[in-house]
């Protein structure tokens, strides 16, 4: 318990790390960045490697920007075996809604209740 | 003066960022914000019976409330201008992009403003992630019907 704590410090830093890397050693703008780390959470899910990340290292692996391409990987696999081709269509959204939901949804009420001070961003 | 010139006038006179300070900071404030989330998985793991496999989905939502609430009250700019990527690449970041999108576009109505602005920043993760996740999958489903690996 008190091991996941000490492993979501640790892997969640590193995966930061490595997009603070990407952007000053890589030159790349901070949208190349989280879009090159979504892309290598949806491959490493591909791999089957994903998954163990999270088991071990809890939110370190799931709050990462890397873990939304884990999960849009992982339930188009998922809907891949039950139906078969029209899965990978189909099943993209099935685990990882919550997400894009929350944005959206917390989006429209922050616009709602927040006026933009020319500092939000 | 040639291209080149140039390149190399501009590599010299750009200040060199400060590579181990800014890992760093994204280092300790990235694991920060996953320790909070870690915390986050704990209570709904603890008091709601989410498992270790279905708790990322509640922490996420609730990591992005969080963020709108600093993004709204001005904070999460004034964190990401110390830690870069440390809060850019945690979930609270692509809610951070989508909120303030929201938020700043608001003036030109929910319409036009906010609905044709929401993703504004946050839509390349989108598309990436949904593409490559598509490939990937596609991928897979080959190499399992000519037997290569298995589900």
């Amino acid at each position: 318990m008190v091991m996941t704590f000490v492993f979501a410090f640790f892997i969640g830093g590193i995966i930061c790390a490595i997009g603070q890397l990407l952007m000053d050693v890589g030159k790349l703008t901070p949208a190349h960045t989280l879009s090159t780390l979504v892309v290598i959470g949806a491959i490493l899910d591909g791999m089957g490697l994903y998954e163990p990340i999270i088991h071990f290292a809890g939110a370190g692996a799931t709050v990462p920007i890397t873990s939304f391409g884990n999960s849009l990987t992982h339930g188009a696999i998922a809907e891949a075996e039950k139906h078969g081709l029209v899965g990978v269509l189909t099943g993209m959204f099935e685990v990882t809604s919550s997400g894009i939901s929350a944005a959206i949804i917390f989006g429209f009420i922050g616009a709602l209740i927040f006026k933009a001070k020319g500092n939000v961003d | 003066m040639e291209k080149e010139q140039y390149q190399k006038l501009e590599q010299y006179v750009t200040p060199k960022p400060p590579y181990l300070k800014n890992v760093a900071k994204a280092f300790v404030v990235g694991g920060l914000i996953c320790l909070i989330g870690q915390a986050v998985s704990l209570f709904y793991m603890v008091f709601f019976n989410f498992t270790e496999a279905t708790v990322g989905n509640p922490t996420v939502a609730t990591m992005v409330f969080f963020s709108m609430i600093l993004t709204g009250i001005g904070l999460y700019k004034r964190i990401g201008q110390f830690a870069g990527a440390g809060s850019a690449v945690p979930v609270t970041g692509f809610g951070n992009a989508v909120i303030s999108a929201a938020i700043e576009h608001r003036s030109e109505g929910f319409v036009l403003g906010v609905g044709s602005n929401l993703f504004k920043l946050a839509g390349s993760v989108v598309l990436f992630g949904v593409v490559s996740a598509f490939f990937v999958a596609l991928i897979k489903y080959i190499l399992v019907t000519l037997g290569v690996v298995s589900w």
